[in-house]
């Protein structure tokens, strides 16, 4: 009896991995295929059947993708855009969820409710009032439009930032209170430091949603000097007439490159934002 | 709290309105005034250069007559209709799999994120690459292994919206993150009473698995929908809309609308109709939400 139990695990785990295994496979396909392709000489990506792996690598593809737009210019401006908004992003989630998570006043649970409430609201009902009010202050073509909202603390990192305050004990609060300590020394000298992780997250997922923000640029920006990376990268297809997949491969592969790298230096983070998100939503 | 507030409550209640004082403001330039505003234009004739003329409800009415609107919203609800669903069981069978005390759990794990760490335009142009008909990766493996000739996926009215809902399977990762994390937290005991009682896998995870990731599976429904009502940089990169409008995205409506043609009145129009309707998709899921999910600390509340 006990042997058949045995082989029976022993035939569910080895399904489990083959399952595993060949979804694994399939999922990194694609970026296996983005790659190979980047590295094929102009006439093999047209080539039928395709090459798993180039007959010889280009990895001059990749000069040719970068030099044939200035993406030197509009990784400045993405970095620009993308550096404040995370700073704006930190600064400002971080004192409105410290109001809501340490300070008690009337009226702060329904206000907490809105804040959550304003998640649901779709941005294309504000887009427009917004593009006019941008407009209005003749801030279109200028990067502050899609800088100067992260100021306001975003209600998804505000209820981030709150759930890891509420775990600090309130005692210590109470103890600055009694060495004197202001509400704001509180906040920068207690809960900041004692949530640097949480933090991170915040600066992690602000970095991701506004390098790769598309609709944004798209919407604001117009001067061929002032384009981000995303929008450059959208121009690029028909630009050489019959589309180049293989410069097109290089260039998307740049431009994915540091969230690629920020991805492996700080996974915990990520698993660490989406679960909170996805676990207390 | 109608007793009188001592000096330092009203000092604490001072600076939580100081230190929530960015949002408050943020709140009313960028949310509530905009939802006024917009409501508004929705009444008008707006082209941004010269001021909003208010013609009543000729922009709702003209868009009941507005093919190209029926069309968005069908093109829309066909693409949340499978790719919403679809996408949660399939991360859910891969995060069960992935919860089956398995070696290399990181390691999988990463794989079936990294995706979703490459978004926007550069995985636009990849599945541009990937469906292309003649030279992309995808066709080849169907003759390969299937011996099918692929269809022309972006290029065919009938296959455009399908290619794009198996793109949005590529995104997944997040989900199964979650649902992971939702599955390792479900107390062993449980499983251990019910195999005592006699449980088989299926009914384990019948009567456990699933009414214990119930409020999670909620959430992710509803941003699910949410999101899949908002899919905008696909369509606007890969299609624009085409071919013959089969892949006429909602958003990317909106955004012709308003920022191709100017017609910020009945962009207006348009953006409340898509905010009714996810209010209403919204509520009607939270209002059914009691007859399947389950609180496990509902008694206590």
């Amino acid at each position: 009896m006990l042997g058949s139990r045995k082989r029976e695990e022993f035939l569910i785990k080895t399904i489990v991995y083959i399952l595993l295994i060949v979804s694994s496979i399939i999922i990194l396909i694609p970026i296996f295929w983005m790659l190979s392709t980047a590295l094929k000489e102009d006439s093999e990506v047209y080539l039928f059947p395709p090459e798993w792996i180039p007959q010889k690598m280009y990895p001059s593809n990749f000069i040719r993708a970068l030099t044939f737009l200035p993406f030197g210019r509009y990784f400045i401006n993405t970095s620009i855009i993308t550096f404040l908004s995370v700073v704006g992003q930190l600064i400002s989630s971080s004192l409105v969820a410290f109001g809501f998570a340490r300070l008690k006043a009337r009226g702060k649970d329904l206000l907490f409710l809105l804040v959550l409430s304003t998640m649901m609201i779709p941005s294309q009902i504000t887009m427009i009032p917004i593009f006019v009010l941008f407009k209005l202050l003749n801030w279109v073509d200028t990067f502050k439009p899609l800088i100067i909202p992260n100021f306001f603390g975003g209600a998804f990192f505000i209820f981030l930032l709150r759930q890891f305050y509420m775990t600090i004990p309130i005692e210590l609060d109470d103890a600055a209170k009694i060495d004197g300590c202001s509400y704001f020394g509180i906040y920068a000298r207690i809960i900041l430091p004692l949530t640097k992780p949480a933090l991170a997250t915040v600066a992690i997922f602000t970095f991701m949603w506004n390098w790769n923000d598309f609709m944004g640029p798209l919407i604001y920006l117009n001067s061929r000097e002032k384009l981000t990376l995303s929008l450059a990268l959208s121009r690029f297809t028909g630009m050489y007439g019959m589309t180049a997949w293989n410069l097109l491969m290089a260039a998307s592969i740049v431009v994915a490159l540091p969230c690629f790298i920020l991805f492996f230096f700080a996974q915990k983070y990520f698993i660490q934002g989406i679960v909170i998100t996805g676990l207390k939503g | 709290m109608r007793t009188k507030m001592s000096p330092i409550a009203r000092k604490e209640e001072r600076y939580f309105y100081l230190f929530i004082s960015p949002w408050i403001v943020g709140f009313v330039i960028f949310i509530a005034g905009p939802i006024i505003a917009s409501l508004y234009f929705s009444f008008c004739n707006y082209d941004v250069v010269t001021s909003p003329v208010w013609i009543g409800l000729q922009n709702y009415k003209r868009l009941f007559l507005d093919p190209l609107f029926w069309q968005a919203l069908k093109v829309t609800s066909y693409y949340s209709l499978l790719s919403v669903p679809l996408g949660i069981i399939l991360s859910l069978i891969i995060a069960i799999l992935l919860n089956q005390r398995i070696r290399g759990l990181v390691w999988f794990r990463t794989i079936y994120y990294i995706p979703s760490v490459i978004s926007g335009v550069a995985v636009s142009l990849l599945w541009m690459w990937i469906f292309n008909p003649e030279f992309g990766i995808l066709n080849f493996l169907l003759w390969k292994l299937f011996r099918i000739h692929g269809p022309a996926w972006l290029m065919s009215e009938e296959w455009v919206i399908p290619a794009l809902i198996i793109m949005s399977f590529w995104g997944i990762g997040g989900d199964i993150v979650i649902y992971l994390a939702g599955l390792q937290g479900i107390p062993t005991e449980l499983y251990e009473a019910a195999e005592i009682d006699g449980a088989n896998s299926w009914k384990k995870f019948l009567n456990i698995t699933i009414p214990m990731m119930s409020p999670i599976l909620l959430f992710t429904l509803v941003m699910g929908i949410i999101g899949s009502f908002q899919v905008f940089t696909q369509a606007y990169v890969m299609t624009r809309g085409g071919p013959h409008y089969a892949s006429l995205f909602y958003v990317l409506y909106i955004y012709q609308n308003a920022f191709q043609f100017f017609s910020m009145g009945y962009a207006s129009a348009l953006s409340w109709i898509l905010f009714i309707i996810i209010l209403l998709l919204t509520l009607l899921i939270f209002k059914s939400s009691p007859l399947w999910v389950y609180y496990e600390s509902t008694k206590e509340r």
